[in-house]
């Protein structure tokens, strides 16, 4: 199979290629102003997510793999965990300037959020695929 | 009004995600039920919980399809239809008995105590230093909360590799 035919339609790739920056970008606004307004760490991380999912599932797995494996997404969350422990221990503990760690909280949580369920998603994909194969 | 609408669509959707045989059919239902559920905390005034409901709901549904469309389940049908019948009265019974007991007890619909709520709503602004009232309380007056739920969630994401793997001890031997 050639490397243009894998994946879905040229319709869908089209369409993902015009709609994930939106998407990603969407999710990061998400992160950045749950300061303010509705939204916030969870909520974010997890449209970040589901723009990398939408890639994969349109441009099938092998070029989104090269970016992004999971061992890759499994650091990325594993630092976002840390980011988050320090932080938020920070504005428990302290209080005047900890509390303008917030919105480090926020973004620490988008990380770990969205690299945490692409790696899930990317495990039950691939285990799924391979029994296929066999 | 709308509320009891939308929790009676809630009720019939997930009714049908029970009984329906075909397993796409049966995602689709529940995905309605979410959608109603997500309607529902926008008509309580609560987005956050909104929008963090339609996101999930949206990476389910698509786990879900991605997991359920080339297989088919195997229902097994025949054998002790009396003992499940019966039990499952029994269980009805029990828990309908416990459930008007201890609903007695709670507060009307729609009219919290908001005992411990006022004081956020009060000077929960001035005090945190947020601008926004719910990471005020999620992640400042429940700080050990919002902690130990990442720390879970965490767990759960390291669970989930863990059991996927592809090498392990079989692996080696």
């Amino acid at each position: 199979m050639k490397d243009n035919q894998k994946g879905m339609t040229l319709i869908v790739k089209t369409t993902t290629r015009i709609l994930f920056g939106l998407i990603f970008v969407y999710g990061v606004f998400i992160v950045l102003d749950g300061h303010h307004a509705p939204g916030g760490g969870f909520a974010g991380g997890l449209i970040i997510a589901l723009s990398f999912i939408q890639l994969l599932l349109a441009f099938g797995r092998g070029p989104v793999l090269e970016k992004l494996n999971i061992n890759r997404s499994l650091y990325l969350s594993a630092i976002g965990i840390i980011i988050f422990l320090v932080s938020m221990s920070l504005v428990l503990l302290g209080s005047g300037f900890a509390l303008r760690l917030i919105p480090l909280c926020d973004i620490a949580v988008a990380l770990m959020v969205s690299a945490g369920i692409f790696a899930i998603f990317l495990a039950l994909i691939l285990s799924s695929e391979l029994k296929e194969e066999k | 009004m709308e509320l009891h609408i939308i929790l009676l669509f809630m009720i019939f959707g997930a009714i049908v995600a029970v009984e329906t045989k075909d397993l796409i059919s049966s995602v689709i239902a529940l995905s309605a039920v979410g959608l109603g559920l997500s309607l529902a905390f926008l008509i309580l005034k609560a987005p956050n919980l909104a929008i963090t409901q339609l996101v999930v709901e949206i990476l389910c549904v698509i786990i879900l399809i991605r997991g359920t469309i080339n297989k088919d389940l195997p229902l097994v049908r025949d054998g002790r239809w009396l003992f499940n019948t019966i039990a499952t009265f029994l269980f009805i019974v029990c828990f309908l008995m416990f459930a008007f007991f201890a609903l007695k007890e709670l507060p009307n619909f729609g009219e919290p105590l908001m005992r411990v709520s006022q004081g956020y709503i009060a000077d929960g602004l001035a005090k945190s230093g947020v601008a926004n009232l719910v990471t005020a309380i999620t992640l400042n007056f429940r700080g050990y909360d919002a902690l130990a739920e990442a720390a879970v969630l965490f767990a759960g994401i390291i669970g989930v590799l863990t059991v996927t793997r592809k090498t392990g001890k079989n692996h080696e031997r």
